[in-house]
């Protein structure tokens, strides 16, 4: 599927907006409505894998050795499930789009 | 050869779909056009076609499934009327906005209320802007024929869109008539195999259809739709002329009769325009000069071609089977007198509403609207260009 933006002329997009490919759902970025931003202070988190488990996008990135890294705030809407899970204030909401 | 038979408006639509032979047909009955899922059920319990029929709990679920069919690579049609249309309001634009060819036929009927199962073309008005092929059946054959060239104008790679079929309730519906059809072989190699190029069953392409489309692209989605429109002008043409190659049937956008040398002229739909014909050569024979323009194609609207066949008339009037309500005009009028003006014609024109809720129009009140036309060509003035014909009034003139 060739990339689509909200420059693409018309002429290039497929009709009715179909998608030609499967698994593709990465390529949709939903992160870009976010009003509270989750900030991660990895010194507090202690792996207990009670975040990625809740969040409902694809926000929290999970290793091979099955530990959390930063957000991917490609996907994250600033839920704040994640926060409220954690038991060790390992993730704050700050106001904004941003951290 | 064609085989000369005797049929109703819409035993002639069920013939076609016969030959057409469907994949699936999924339908709902109501009044005019119960008979044709009637009569195509029969066809399929007899296995005259291996069509697959949904005996669906609504209209609403009869557009869904066709939907659902087509997507999945099929060929799909169905027919209803009137509030059978209303119910489907919600999925006409997912059909058409989703290019998904489909055939419908439209038995002309008021929509409700009150209450009125009678043909007027409410039903059609109501859904003119949700991106549909909308083609107009004079009689029982136009019906045929027009279900006949719809798949290919349809499915045609610069098109995909839906196609409705229009005929009048009742009045064609259900009036027997002698009626050419073609020989099956004939309509099956004529129709052709539909053969999308993606489609949902497919499994070398997974494809995900109908996604979310924000600010960012339904604009261009939309306009995909009017140009798609556009480009059916073509496709629709030819298909006729191959048409015409096979039947020696002859459909063009609008027929014009006896229009070339008119100075009048009424502009129309459907059954109407039989009695319309009746009128002008009874007018013809007095020595008025009267003339009719047969709208078949009314979506798309053939905006320069109609401009072009109405220039060098003295007075036009259109008439609208559905009234608007607008306390302006009805709606083929807006879009006649939009093709003049654009074109620069300057002709007088008026709009009658007429044969509300079947309301019989008769030869009598055509002949009053060329009466009418030919004081407006002497006068060149259109006092009240928003008239009613056949209404009951207290103060009549």
């Amino acid at each position: 599927m060739t990339e689509i933006n909200s420059k693409t002329p018309m002429e290039d997009l497929t009709i009715g907006g179909n998608i030609y490919q499967a698994g593709n759902a990465r390529e949709f970025k939903t992160g870009d409505w976010r009003s509270m931003c989750p900030v991660f202070i990895e010194e507090k988190c202690k792996q207990c894998g009670m975040c990625f488990a809740v969040c409902p996008d694809d926000a929290i990135p999970v290793g091979k050795d099955q530990n959390r890294t930063d957000f991917n705030y490609d996907y994250c809407k600033g839920c704040g499930v994640c926060a409220k899970v954690c038991p060790f204030g390992a993730i704050e909401m700050k106001e904004g789009t941003n951290k | 050869m064609s085989i000369r038979e005797r049929l109703s408006g819409n035993e002639a639509v069920a013939t076609a779909m016969k030959q057409i032979n469907p994949d699936v047909v999924a339908a709902f009955p109501i009044t005019p056009s119960t008979e044709i899922p009637q009569y195509f059920s029969t066809f399929v319990a007899n296995g005259a076609v291996d069509t697959e029929f949904v005996a669906v709990e609504s209209e609403h679920s009869a557009m869904s499934a066709c939907i659902g069919a087509q997507a999945a690579g099929s060929r799909a049609m169905t027919a209803t009327s009137a509030n059978g249309l209303s119910l489907m309001w919600e999925m006409i634009y997912i059909a058409s906005s989703l290019r998904l060819p489909m055939v419908m036929n439209l038995v002309n009927r008021a929509v409700s209320g009150p209450l009125n199962i009678h043909n007027d073309h409410s039903d059609a008005m109501g859904v003119r802007d949700a991106g549909w092929i909308m083609l107009f059946s004079e009689n029982n054959q136009e019906a045929y024929d027009n279900n006949l060239m719809a798949h290919r104008i349809a499915e045609h790679k610069d098109v995909m869109l839906p196609v409705m079929i229009c005929q009048d309730g009742f009045i064609t519906s259900h009036s027997i008539e002698n009626i050419e059809l073609e020989e099956d072989e004939i309509v099956k190699e004529f129709v052709g195999e539909y053969h999308p190029e993606h489609y949902l069953l497919n499994k070398k392409e997974p494809i995900a259809i109908g996604p979310l489309d924000l600010q960012s692209y339904l604009f261009e989605h939309k306009a995909q739709q009017g140009e798609a429109m556009k480009n059916a002008k073509k496709v629709i043409a030819e298909v006729a002329e191959d048409f015409e190659k096979m039947t020696g049937r002859k459909y063009s956008f609008f027929e014009e009769y006896k229009l070339d040398d008119a100075e009048i002229a009424i502009v129309c739909m459907n059954s109407t325009a039989g009695t319309t014909k009746f009128v002008v050569d009874e007018l013809r024979a007095k020595g008025v000069k009267a003339g009719l323009l047969k709208i078949r194609m009314f979506r798309p609207f053939p905006t320069e071609e109609i401009a072009k066949a109405l220039s060098h008339l003295k007075a036009v009037a259109v008439l609208d089977k559905s009234d608007s309500l607008n306390g302006a005009g009805g709606a083929l009028f807006e879009d006649v007198v939009s093709s003049m003006y654009v074109a620069g014609n300057n002709v007088p024109m008026v709009n009658y509403i007429y044969g509300i809720g079947g309301r019989d129009t008769k030869s009598d009140d055509i002949e009053s609207v060329y009466n009418d036309l030919s004081q407006i060509a002497q006068t060149g003035k259109v006092d009240n260009p928003y008239r009613y014909l056949g209404l009951r009034k207290g103060d009549a003139k």
